[in-house]
This record gives C-alpha cells, structure tokens and sequence, in this order.
C-alpha cells in the first residue's frame, strides 16, 4: 500500500480541472504572441495599442482574480493599484527621470506600500464592510490625484516620452512594448499560478474556505491575507507602469471607482477563480467596449435604419443589461460556458 | 500527582444576563481521558470555545502546559498544541482529504510564506498527513475531496486534522455526533488507541463510549461542574443521576 | 477664517449631511434587512432630479412636480426590484455588485439618451427663493434652509416609524435577524418590497431637493453613491440612527475640512505648501475618518446586528 501511495503522490494537490488546464492558458498566449503578425505589423497599428491595452488590463485582472477567485477577498479599490503605478511613471518624468530602472521598482513600492497601508485596516472587516473600505480607499487615492495640480489635477498628465530601459529607448516601438507587456503577462500568469499551488497559497485558499479552521489549526490569518493583498497590490502597480507607457497619459481616471467596478467585471466574465479567466475577461470587456458601437452604427447601416445608427453611441444601454444577465445566468463566466459548449463539464 | 497539562480556574462567561459557564474548575492530567458530559444548553460547547481560543472568557484563568493562555487567540494556542475538533464539522470541503491534514501538518513544519513550490509535491508534509490519516482509517479516502465523504468519516477526518497538528491535548467536542453504530464504534476504537499517548477532553452525549474511554469524568449542568471525578463515582452520584443520567442509562 | 464664513459653512455642512442622511437610510436599511448591495441608489437619487425637472416643464408646478416625482421614483424603484433585484437576494454581495453596476451603466446611459448629456436645471420655488439675514452680514440661502429643515422633519419621522409603528418594529427585526423574522411567519417579500420602495422614495427625494441647486446631470448620482456608503459602513450597516449621526458628521467634517484645510495647515506650514496639500488632505479627510472609526469599530458605530 505504501508504494502506491507514493505513485499516487505527484497527482496529488490543485483540482483536476486545474492541471488539466494548461491548453488553454498557452492558447491564449501564443494568439496574443500572434496578433502583431496578423494584425497590424506597422508600428503605431490601432490593433496593437488595442491588444496591449488588453494585455495590460489582463495583468491587472489576474491580481484581482488572485484576491477575489482564491482569496474571497472582493477588492472594490483595486484600479488605485494601477492608478499609482501610473502616477508613478508620470510623476518621475515631469521631473526628468525616465528610466525604467527607477521607475518600475517606484511604481510597484508606491503600489504595495498603498496595499499595505490600506490592506492594514481593510482586512480587520470582512464581507459587504471590505467591499466599501476598499471601494472608499480608492477614492481616497481617486481624490487625491485629482487634486495634485502641479501633475495635471482632473486633467491628468501627458508623459513626454516612454521609458527607456537602461537608457535604450527600447519601448518607443510599439512592438517593443507590446512584447514587453506580453512578457508581464506571461510572468504575472506564471507566478500567480505557481502562488496558488504553493504553501502560501494553500492557506490563503483555505481562509477563503473556512477562516475560523484555518486558526484552529495554527494560522494567522490576518497576515496571509495581507501578504496578498500586497502581491495583488504589486502586480496592479505594474500593470499601472505599463499602461502609461502605453498611453503615455496618466489620469485620475484610471483610479476611479468605475475603473475598479470594470475590473470585477472583467474577472467574473472570464471565469472566476481560474487565473486565465481574468486574461480572457479582460480581453472580452474591451473588446467589446470597442466594437459594440462601431458593430451597431455598421448594423444601422446595413439595415439602413438611421435611428439604430445613432443609437451607437448609447451602446452602454444594451452593455449594461448584457451584464446583469451574465451574472445572472452564466456561471463560471465565459470559461465555464465555453466548458460547457465543448462538452468539458463535471470538473467543477 | 504530575503538573496537569490543561487546568481552568474559576471560569466564567455570560452572554447578557444568562450565565454559560459558572466558576468552571478541572483540569487534565498527562495522558488522561478526562470527560465531560452534561444535558444540552449546559454549556459544553461554549467551555470547549473558551478553552481554544474562540471565545474569551469573563474571568478565570487558563492555564496550558504551564502558560497562561487566557488572553491568548486562537491561533496561537494552535501553534503550542492545543488541536480541537469541532462539534459541526468544519472542514475544508473543497480540497482533498490529504490536503485537509497536509494543510494542519504545514502549520507546524517551517514557515507558510513559500510562494513557489508546490505544496502539494511536498513529501514530507504528505507522509506525516497519510500517518495521521492512518490513525483514523481514513488513509485509503486520501485523494478523495473532502465535501464527497460520508458524514462519519467527515468526523474521523476532524480527528485527523488535529491529529495532525502535533498535539499536546485534544479537545473533541462531540466527535461521535450523528455518527452511526459502525462509525461510533470506529472513532471510539481509534480514541482508545489514542488514549494514554495524548491527554483528552471528550464532550460528548454517547454514554457508552464515555464509560468505555474516560479516565475522568466531569458533569455541566447549567454550566457549573456538579460532580467530578472517576466513572464509577460519577455514575453512582445521587445528584448527578438525578440531574442527568437517571434519563440517560435507563 | 471669520465667524460668517464658519456659520455660513457649518449650514452648508449641515445640508449636506442632511441630503447624506436621506440618500444612506434607503441604502442602508435595504442593506441591512435584504442584505442587497445596492450601486443603483446612486441612480434613484439621479432620477429623482430628472423626473422632478421633466414634471415641473409639465405643470409649471413646483408642488405638482415634487408629489409626482415622488411616485414617479417609487414606481420605477419598485420595477427595478421586480425586473432585477429580486432576483438577486440569495446571490452573494458580489453579484449584487457586478449587477447593480450594470444598472448603473444603462440608467446612465438611458438618462442621456432621454434627456441628453447636457444638464438640467431646475428653478428655485418662488417662496423659498432668495436669502435671508441670519446674523449681521451673514446671508444664507433661504432654500437649503428648506433643505436641512425638511431634510431633518424626514428624519423625525423616520424615527418615530421605526421605533413605534408596527413596520417599523419589523424592519428593526428584519435589520437584526431576517431569517428569523421570515421564519416567524411575516411576509418577507412584502417587508422586502415596502423596505426598498421606501428607500427609493428618500433618495428621490433627495433628488428632488437639490435639483434646484446643483445641474441635473447623468452621473450627478455616482460621487453621492460612494459617500452614502462611506456614512452607511460609519454609521454601521442596517442602523438608522447610525446612518443620521454618520451623515451628519461626514456632511461637517467634509465642508468644514475643505473650506478650512488650507487655513489651519497655515497654522503648520508656509503657505505655498499649505496651498497644494491643503485640498488633497481635505479631499481624503472623510475616507481618513472612516480608516479611524473602522479600525476601532469593524462593523461602524451602531452595527444593528448584535456582537
């Protein structure tokens, strides 16, 4: 019986479904690696911005799928974390420092010492009050940003130029950055991945379950939770530092509660607690964002009815519906559906 | 006789104006079985919640090891042996069983801040989670996720659980409950493999198991201890069959 | 900082926290009974304005268009509770979030497509139009007098309800235990209906109130949304009284702290520095309170569910 159980070993640990799942994920990243071959190789190529933007928002959604999907900790201020990482790009380079050397390791501190602080207070609540403390920290950030009026206020901040790497101007190509970001990605995936099977993992995923029996057996739960919460802080710092690359504009609207309510959705649509859902719901929400308008002006068009042309612009009225009823019927978001329709179903 | 491993001094608790425990005062001897029995609502429960950590007591002192742990969360009197089982079940559903005890066996074996090996893959963690599986005959279920087990074996994985942790006292607050026939009779012959190994306290409602396995037993009602001592005193106590055990043994 | 300036300001404090109070009972007590994470009240508040402005164009009433928005708002937040909301109670906060936002995003959007993006305004009845001498040199507008005077007659009311009407008492037990209440044989569907509409009603109202005053715009909901539950998680979720001493104290502590930050960090600082971190402290001033009192009180001030 021992020597069976020794071979029963190495499947032991994350769900079957879990490990099946590496198809999918490497799917994902080899169609992301594709796109500038197809879609737009000129540098500048409104696909590429589009994708990146994709990408960026991805790694930001991966954190909070790590808070939200393995933690049950709903983070309602997380687009602070990204807000703060852009800020500090923008804020160096007004003052004349534009390398990445000193600008990513100051947007992630800014990012996890803003987690920590906060993730200090916020993790003494639980449930609907860390909803609201989260969503009231991001204001705080929100407010504050708009009030910096030497680095643009309400109006945000232009950056003259993206970050050099050890001086290179290697980012000014579009391409560059888009790699680069697809790089973030790929790491950010890696490591939550690896996270959520590690022993950190483990508890931070059984406090989600049962706190009170985490305790009972020897853990602090506090700390597990607030290590995390840093991490996810970090990972949206970063995202935070890629996006005003990308943008080269910094904004407090990238802080805004609507912001971090997009997030969630982001994570939800794709398929909470999966880690690529949040890749793949990130993915779905801005693209649709884009096209939904341009695809009912076109739809306008073709039928030749003026009005549902004109009603392009007023897409959020059939988004907003779309939502609810995803929420209300989907579960396991798109990953789950897509399960589903290719006949996949049982793991859950 | 030796330095007891768990004693309670004067123990009180009220919740508003009702009195849960009541100047509560025992305590455990190394590798005692020490019982405690009593009606329902006489406070069983909230004791074994005070003793853990999950709730703070009013006034009295609890003593564990040596220390004074009274003021001491629940965590941390985990960390220093002190393992319990829950009354209703409470375990991680959604993992495995192995995982379930790997994950008790972890919080005493080295620090939890990893973040890049597997857990899973860990040898020793899983060995030490197989034993303690073993103890209770549940090894043969251990890749079987945990919210798919019947409900006496969901009792038995509880005891592994705190098995795990390496304990220095058991606090087992009603283990047999709900169990059938079969299952009662198995937890009872794993506690009496236990028995003289590991000090215990044993709140449960079963007499026969309690007759079978306590080396002590004390008596709640109302949550005051009304009796205290050996089987045979206890069960021949005119109060104590009065109060409890008239209804119980006929 | 003079003593007109102080008055004047600790008014403006006042009808704030009490527009606060108004808009976080609604919230606050459907949070506490249903357990319903409600984003939309935000909108309720914006609707209240819109249709007090779409009914005063068409009876040129001030009165007429205050009685029929209200039932306007009531109306339409029952039918949000019947098409969506209903649906949601036995989700967990999370789809109650994802959902209520997406309600948010269409009655903003239904709002401009309506009635445009450009804002509304909304004439101060004749009666009440104008300012009055408080105090010498001290003029104050005689609306948000009306404002705060209403504003706290609602809350009067509110108080008496509660405590001493029979509803009431259930809705102080639905706060406390809703299972229980159900359990005990009440209809809890209909408490849940009449707890909602109310809560509607009071945001509408609010609307209604402060049309005059502010552009009725879309999205003129969202910032309000977010202080509401900044008072309601002080305040202590499913607590009126909460709610009215939180309102009140966020309205002042907000006023007060942006009219007055610059000026007492003068007291610290040159003035230039004062100047640029005057505002932003002023503006992270309510969410500071906030960090405080959660840090001390994790369920707020009066939690209605007992510890």
């Amino acid at each position: 019986m021992v020597e069976s159980v020794a071979a029963a070993a190495p499947e032991r640990g994350l769900s079957r479904a879990r490990r099946a799942d590496w198809t999918l994920p490497l799917l994902i990243f080899v169609a992301f690696a594709a796109v500038p071959l197809f879609g737009g190789a000129a540098s500048g190529s409104y696909i590429l911005s589009l994708v990146t933007r994709v990408m960026v928002f991805a790694i930001a959604a991966l954190a909070l799928d790590l808070l939200v999907g393995f933690g049950a900790l709903v983070s309602f201020g997380h687009a602070a974390f990204m807000g703060l990482g852009a800020y500090a790009v923008g804020i160096l380079a007004a003052h004349g420092i534009g390398d990445a050397l000193v600008a990513l390791p100051v947007a992630l501190a800014a990012a996890m010492l803003f987690a920590w602080v906060t993730g200090i207070v916020c993790l003494r609540t639980r449930g609907v009050y860390f909803i609201m403390i989260t969503l009231a920290f991001g204001q705080m950030a929100y407010f504050t940003a708009s009030s910096l009026a030497p680095y643009g206020g309400d109006d945000g901040l232009t950056i003259a130029a993206r970050n050099t790497i050890f001086g290179f101007e290697v980012l000014r190509d579009d391409r560059a950055l888009y790699f680069v970001t697809l790089a973030c990605l790929v790491g950010a995936y890696l490591l939550c991945r690896a996270v959520v099977g590690s022993r950190f993992g483990r508890v931070f995923r059984g406090a989600r379950e049962n706190p009170v029996r985490m305790a009972a057996i020897g853990f602090e739960v506090y700390r597990y939770q607030l290590v995390g919460y840093v991490l996810a802080g970090g990972l949206g710092g970063l995202s935070g530092f890629l996006l005003a690359n990308a943008t080269e504009f910094v904004s407090p609207a990238y802080m805004s509660w609507q912001r971090s309510g997009e997030l969630i959705i982001m994570v939800i649509l794709g398929g909470i607690g999966t880690l690529h859902g949040a890749i793949v719901g990130a993915a779905a929400f801005i693209l649709v964002s884009e096209w939904l308008p341009e695809g009912i002006y076109q739809l306008g068009a073709l039928l030749q009815i003026r009005s549902v042309s004109d009603f392009a612009e007023h897409w959020k009225i059939v988004f907003g519906p779309l939502l609810v009823l995803v929420v209300l019927f989907a579960r396991g978001g798109l990953i789950g559906v897509g399960r589903r329709i290719l006949g996949r179903s049982g793991h859950e | 006789m030796s330095e007891p491993v768990l004693r309670l001094q004067g123990l009180r608790k009220s919740f508003g104006g009702l009195v849960v425990t009541d100047d509560v005062t025992l305590d455990v001897q190394p590798g005692e079985l020490h019982a405690v029995i009593g009606p329902n609502g006489a406070g069983k429960t909230t004791l074994i919640n005070q003793i853990s950590g999950l709730l703070l007591p009013d006034s009295g002192r609890i003593l564990f090891d040596g220390a004074d742990v009274t003021a001491l969360p629940l965590y941390q009197r985990a960390r220093r042996g002190l393992a319990r089982s829950f009354q209703i079940t409470s375990i991680l559903a959604g993992f495995s069983v192995i995982d379930n005890v790997a994950l008790a066996v972890q919080a005493h074996r080295g620090s939890s801040f990893r973040f890049f090996r597997a857990a899973s893959s860990e040898e020793d963690l899983n060995r030490r989670a197989l034993e303690a599986l073993r103890e209770v005959d549940l090894a043969h279920r251990a890749d079987v996720q945990a919210g798919h087990l019947s409900h006496g074996e969901k009792r038995a994985l509880e005891l592994a659980i705190a098995l795990a942790m390496e304990p220095k006292i058991l606090l087992l607050d009603e283990p047999m409950a709900g169990a059938g026939r079969d299952e009662t009779a198995r937890l009872v012959a794993v506690l009496q493999r236990l028995k003289g190994r590991l000090p215990m306290i044993l709140v449960e409602h079963d007499m026969t198991a309690v007759f079978a396995l306590a080396d002590r037993i004390s008596v709640l009602i109302y949550g005051r201890v009304l009796a205290s001592g050996a089987p045979d005193v206890v069960r021949n106590d005119p109060q104590v069959v009065a109060a409890y055990l008239g209804d119980e043994m006929e | 900082m003079s003593t007109t300036l102080f008055v004047v300001q600790t008014l403006n404090g006042l009808q704030l926290g009490v527009l606060l109070f108004l808009i976080a009972a609604g919230l606050t007590l459907v949070f506490g009974v249903m357990d319903f994470i409600n984003l939309a009240h935000g909108v309720q508040y914006m609707l209240g304005a819109y249709f007090a402005v779409m009914f005063y164009g068409l009876t040129g009433s001030f009165l007429a268009a205050l009685i029929l928005a209200l039932g306007a708002s009531l109306l339409f937040g029952l039918l949000l509770e019947f098409a969506v909301f209903r649906h949601l109670y036995d989700r967990d906060h999370l789809d109650h979030v994802i959902a209520t936002f997406g309600v948010i995003l269409f009655l903003n959007q239904g709002v401009k497509f309506v009635w445009g993006a450009a804002p509304l305004t909304l004439p101060i009845p004749e009666m009440f139009s104008g300012s009055v001498l408080l105090m010498p040199g001290l003029l104050y507008p005689i609306w948000r007098l009306v404002i705060i005077g209403s504003g706290l007659a609602v809350a009067l009311l509110l108080y008496l309800l509660v405590s001493y009407s029979r509803v009431g008492m259930l809705v102080r037990a639905g706060a406390t235990n809703a299972p229980m209440v159900s359990a005990l044989g009440v209809d809890i569907r209909r408490l849940f209906m009449i707890v909602f509409g109310f809560g509607t009603m009071l945001a509408g109202f609010a609307g209604i109130m402060i049309a005059p005053i502010l552009s009725v715009e879309p999205g003129m909901g969202d910032t309000i949304l977010i202080l509401a539950f900044v008072v309601i998680v002080i305040g202590g979720i499913g607590s009126i009284r909460g709610a009215f001493v939180a309102a009140l104290l966020i309205g002042l502590v907000d006023t007060l702290g942006r009219s007055f930050a610059v000026d007492i960090l003068r007291l610290f600082m040159a003035p230039s520095p004062a100047r640029t971190v005057g505002p932003a402290i002023a503006s992270m001033l309510i969410y500071l309170l906030m960090a405080l009192v959660l840090y001390f009180r994790p369920a707020g001030l009066f939690p209605a569910k007992g510890r």
